[in-house]
């Protein structure tokens, strides 16, 4: 399996760790028992496409979003997690 | 067929080597001009380069070279590739020798040494033959009915005697003496296969620009090329196989690798590749690896594997001398061997008619044609040509001959039975393409009726198929579709136009023919019970009978199948048997084909050594091996070493009149406590954070407080993970306004900063924080004791002051050393005595030590290990992995009153679950035995006094335990129920592997200096 890395490019997947799911988002500290048990230990195995976490460790230490189909394993995008915020910052300083 | 061209390319040799006597017309891919050795059972042969163990044998006549798995029946060579179930041997001896190797694809080197397994006490009277007469014992299922019971008759008696009587060959009892590498190789196109599709395939792709890697699982390129008599371009194929090849290697963006099976097909365009680099040696060259594991990144891949031939099902099928047709032909054309005197040909397609042919044009006397077909004007012509009797809508319902066939049974179109004396009959059922590499992202293939097999069916945009392996059963029709794929494939990497024109491909001069019939078997109602066993998996002795069996009993899905009677297990995989097993499960449930399905293939597709798997991570490398900065110094000083994670460090550094570890990590206790000692640190994850927002960062990733440290000072903190359970602690310093050193435990290193960039990158992206990991640039060195700060005089530049008053307990500052080199300082103590960590740049690590051993010398400076190290911080109280194992709260370790309830920070809110911090939990506690020398085992149970050693009364367990020679005493940590409430509590504790229980107070886990005098001093 390969990925393509916004940063490095396309590297083999022994550089990469995965985590799972990356559509969770962390609930507020005051959120409800609920939410934090569905935020921390319940998890959908959907069979399709996914977002998920990837970290690339031996390479840039970006986290990943990866959108890749389950059944398939195709993967459709890789996008840096923080890429919001980050390639603006980036962007602007290069700028 | 052209005679003319015919006898050009089989050249009679000039004079038939008599050792060799089967050896009758020069063979295309062998050099008769030289003469090589080999033994078999002891039995010395010659062969010639280019020979395989399987055509070397039948050269000089033997037929004989194994025993079945179950029964023990004679078995010979039934093919010439790498599908082979029966012929397998042991090559080699000594640390080389390797087991179930199968001859037909064993490439022969002068001096090979090679033997036949699975019999006893020889190949020729195989005393467990008797296996046979007890077949009922080993039908389908057996190992499920037979030996049921008694259970424990199982491990005693069944599994030793199956085992002897039903095995394969011996692995080498010695360390394996090779080595084994892996690479990567990257491309556009790779093709699988160098038969005429992938030839005309690369040839299309390479003239377009695209760079090229053409894989041959075969020593020399062609594929079925060599085997058979045709013209390409009015040469012979293998002549244009060999012409084609050269005029690829000659090109720079192509790359030719023989010897290389693509194995298996991963995703994203990855493949696996097993390149046999010297198996044809009898020892590798200085420096050359046995074998190497590639890993090949193409665009795109063309799949032209060909494909492999099945044999039909008649009872007693697999005697030596029946072989695949193809096979036969690859012997005598290739290795210009015929396998038999006198042959039949027994086919259901007009393939296997080439064989009789051959065989003729070698000399070889065609005894019968039996063609399960009606009679064909091609059949007749084939049997006019070769003088052979042509038996149509037949077949053979016998066959005769025990350690060889001696004569076939045939049954005619009316019935009637007629015998046939032969010492070779070569059978075609048909071809299945080779389409394991097309399934291995889970495709199913479809089955297609008119060749009677299955072909893929992948719709993956990155892969083609050409040739025998896509269905295409002719060499004109494989050069077309091979060209056509090279073409594309470049295309799709941006070399060329797809919608140009692919190449124009050679001229095939012969007109193929393929019109298969299927007749899977040649069992009727009157070759019941009375005729021999009919093999359908000749590797794992399923016969026809087996099948049926399994059917009756249920088994009537074909994975059922194959798990209840082995079909298609073990080193083949069922390649020569899954389709008949298939069709004759269909056959038996009254289903078609397509309706009982088939097995997927996974990888590999043929067998892959241990050894190229692991390639060089073995031994020393089969991990990283890292060493400390003062791993060379500590060496001199005869240090003991203990592996901590990926870490080598110095267990303890026994010194003259020391007989035992204990002496020594009692002294090095000592030695710290009452003077000082020094300890490489430098394992201890190390994080420079940099940023604005740096404090608020840590504020959220540690439970305590961060805003209000100050510049020069660290603080101790506790990690937890989202759960609410501990994960790391460590202390972290302040160097400047927004830049703090953190350091974690030495086996969380890389978690936590992984942690730290998840923190960051996924959770609060808009924090101006930034992370990297120092742990390899700083050496950092532990220096403790009360005259630690005596010794740091020495070296620390004099404008630092290291007064208690300007550099106290928990300050941190950038200093110099040594006259201006740069250091970091920090007082902090895991040993509880007044301490200091000094950090320089790793290469001076090494100098550091050796200075503190030298200015340390006049205080009576020791170096310590991991073990005193341990000792310590056991008496401290201190947390270690042991204790921070995943299961632990901040609660449970005595910190709860550290979570700050003013700030959201990792793990805050599932912390506070009532569960997490009841005080029935294990706490942590300190243990004294009541008798000093009692010894405490850490996995020991905690139960109260008196009640009896079971799960229902355990109330905690013991962590850390440790000789302290402070104390004078073992003592130990632990978690105990309620623990801090129960502090004077005597309790008993169980070790259940000694089966012990003693008795232990419970105390403060805090035994030395519980006030912090020491540290402070």
């Amino acid at each position: 399996m390969r990925l393509n890395c916004p940063h490095c490019g396309e590297r083999s997947l022994e550089e990469f760790t995965y985590r799972g799911d990356a559509t969770l988002r962390r609930p507020a500290a005051d959120a409800s028992a609920k939410s934090w048990v569905d935020y921390v230990y319940l998890r959908d195995n959907p069979a399709g496409r996914h977002e998920e976490y990837w970290y690339h460790g031996a390479g840039c230490r970006a986290w990943l979003v990866v959108d890749r189909d389950t059944t398939t394993h195709r993967v459709h995008s890789v996008r840096a997690a923080g890429s919001t915020s980050e390639n603006t910052r980036l962007n602007h300083e290069h700028a | 067929m052209n005679t003319h061209k015919f006898m050009q390319d089989h050249a009679p040799l000039p004079m038939t080597s008599p050792t060799q006597p089967m050896r009758m017309i020069q063979g295309n891919g062998v050099d008769v001009g030289k003469t090589i050795h080999f033994t078999f059972d002891g039995r010395s042969y010659t062969a010639h380069p280019g020979d395989t163990l399987a055509s070397a044998l039948l050269a000089n006549g033997v037929r004989l070279v194994g025993r079945s798995f179950k029964y023990h029946r004679p078995r010979g060579i039934l093919s010439a590739g790498p599908e082979e179930p029966n012929a397998l041997v042991e090559l080699r001896t000594g640390a080389r020798r390797e087991p179930n190797t199968r001859a037909t694809v064993a490439e022969l080197f002068d001096g090979l040494t090679a033997s036949s397994q699975n019999r006893w006490p020889t190949l020729a009277f195989d005393a467990l033959g008797i296996n046979g007469a007890l077949s009922p014992v080993f039908t389908a299922g057996f190992y499920y009915k037979t030996f049921m019971w008694p259970a424990s008759f199982w491990e005693k008696i069944y599994e030793p005697i199956i085992r002897r009587a039903a095995g394969l060959g011996r692995a080498a009892e010695e360390a394996d003496p090779d080595c084994y590498e892996k690479s990567n190789g990257f491309c556009d196109v790779l093709i699988v296969g160098s038969g005429p599709a992938g030839l005309a395939a690369a040839l299309a792709a390479a003239t377009s620009g695209a760079r090229v890697i053409l894989c041959e699982q075969d020593s020399l390129p062609g594929g079925r090329l060599r085997a058979e008599n045709i013209l390409i371009d009015h040469q012979p194929g293998w002549n244009w196989a060999e012409a084609t090849i050269n005029r690829l290697r000659a090109m720079p963006n192509v790359r030719i690798m023989t010897r290389s099976c693509v194995f298996a097909r991963y995703d994203g365009g990855t493949y696996g590749v097993f390149e046999r680099v010297s198996d044809h040696l009898a020892t590798p060259q200085p420096d050359q690896p046995r074998q190497r594991l590639w890993r090949i990144v193409a665009r795109q891949c063309i799949v032209a594997t060909g494909g492999i031939e099945r044999p039909i099902v008649f009872p007693n099928n697999d005697r030596p001398g029946i072989m695949l047709a193809g096979a036969v032909r690859t012997y005598v054309n290739r290795f210009g061997v015929v396998p038999g005197r006198r042959a039949v040909v027994y086919t259901n397609n007009d393939d296997g008619l080439r064989s009789a042919t051959d065989l003729h044009a070698a000399g070889v006397q065609i005894v019968a044609i039996v063609d399960s077909r009606p009679s064909s004007a091609h059949a007749q012509a084939i049997a006019q040509r070769t003088g052979a009797p042509l038996f149509p809508s037949a077949r053979i319902a016998d066959t005769s001959g025990y350690r060889g066939v001696t004569a076939a049974l045939i049954r005619d179109s009316e019935g009637k039975d007629c015998r046939i004396a032969c010492d070779l009959i070569a059978v075609s059922g048909g071809w299945n393409p080779d389409i394991a590499l097309t399934t291995h992202h889970g495709k199913r293939p479809s089955y297609n009726d008119e060749i009677a097999a299955f072909i893929p069916t992948s719709d993956e945009e990155d892969m083609h198929v050409s040739g025998v392996a896509a269905g295409t059963m002719t060499t004109s029709g494989a050069l077309t579709e091979g060209a056509l794929a090279g073409h594309q494939a470049a295309a799709c990497c941006g070399f060329g136009k797809a919608s140009s024109p692919p190449p124009a491909v050679p001229s095939v001069d012969q007109d193929e023919s393929y019109g298969i019939v299927p007749q899977w078997h040649a069992m009727d109602a009157e070759s019941g019970r009375r005729a021999g066993r009919a093999f359908i998996d000749f590797q794992n002795d399923v016969t026809a009978k087996d099948t049926k069996l399994a059917a009756q009993e249920g088994f009537r899905s074909v994975e059922h199948l194959k798990r209840y009677t082995t079909l298609g297990m073990a080193t083949d995989q069922g390649k020569t048997a899954n389709v008949n097993g298939l069709a004759f499960l269909a056959e038996v449930n009254g289903q078609s084909i397509p309706q009982t399905g088939t097995t997927l293939t996974r990888p590999p597709t043929q067998p892959v050594t241990l050894g190229t798997l692991a390639g060089p991570h073995r031994g020393l490398h089969f991990k990283p091996h890292r060493l400390p900065p003062t791993h060379q110094w500590a060496t001199e000083q005869g240090a003991v070493f203990t592996a901590n994670g990926l870490w080598q460090r110095a267990q303890w550094y026994p010194r003259v009149g020391e007989t035992t570890w204990q002496d020594t990590v009692n002294r090095e206790v000592n030695t710290v406590r009452s003077a000082v000692g020094f300890c490489d640190v430098t394992t201890l994850g190390k994080i420079d954070i940099q940023g604005p927002d740096a404090a608020n960062f840590l504020e959220r990733v540690y439970v305590n407080a961060w805003q209000k440290l100050p510049i020069g000072r660290a603080r101790y903190g506790l990690m937890l993970r989202e759960d609410g359970f501990a994960f790391d602690d460590g202390t972290t310093a302040r160097l400047g306004e927004n830049h703090y050193v953190m350091t974690t435990t030495t086996a969380n290193a890389g978690p936590v900063m992984q942690h730290l960039e998840f923190c960051h990158q996924c959770l609060w992206p808009d924090m101006d924080v930034q992370f990297i990991s120092v742990t390899d640039e700083w050496a950092q060195i532990a220096v403790a004791g009360p005259r630690s700060r005596d010794v740091l005089r020495q070296i620390v530049d004099p404008q630092y002051d290291l007064s208690n008053e300007s550099f106290g307990y928990m300050a941190a500052a950038t200093i110099t050393v040594c006259g201006g080199q740069p250091a970091r300082l920090f007082r902090l103590s895991f040993s509880g005595e007044l301490a200091y960590e000094l950090a320089v740049p790793a290469h001076y690590g090494d100098a550091l030590a050796r200075l503190l051993m030298r200015v340390g010398a006049p205080y009576g400076i020791t170096p310590y290990g991991t073990e005193a190290l341990g000792v310590m911080r056991i008496e401290k109280g201190h947390p270690a992995g042991p204790e921070l194992n995943g299961q632990t709260t901040a609660h449970d370790l005595g910190m709860g009153r550290m979570l700050s309830t003013k700030k959201d920070f990792i793990g805050r809110t599932m912390a506070t679950r009532a569960a997490l911090t009841d005080p029935g939990r294990p706490t942590l506690i300190g243990l004294r035995p009541l008798v000093a020398g009692t010894t405490l085992d850490a996995g020991a149970h905690l139960l109260p006094k008196g009640s009896p050693a079971t799960a229902a009364f355990d109330q905690g367990w013991i962590s850390s335990s440790a000789w302290s020679p402070t104390v004078g005493s073992w003592i130990a940590l632990g978690f105990l129920s309620n623990g801090p409430a129960r502090h004077g509590e005597i309790i008993a504790v169980h070790n259940p592997l000694a089966d012990t229980v003693t008795e232990a107070e419970i105390v403060s886990p805090v035994f030395v200096d519980p006030e912090g005098k020491r540290l402070h001093a």
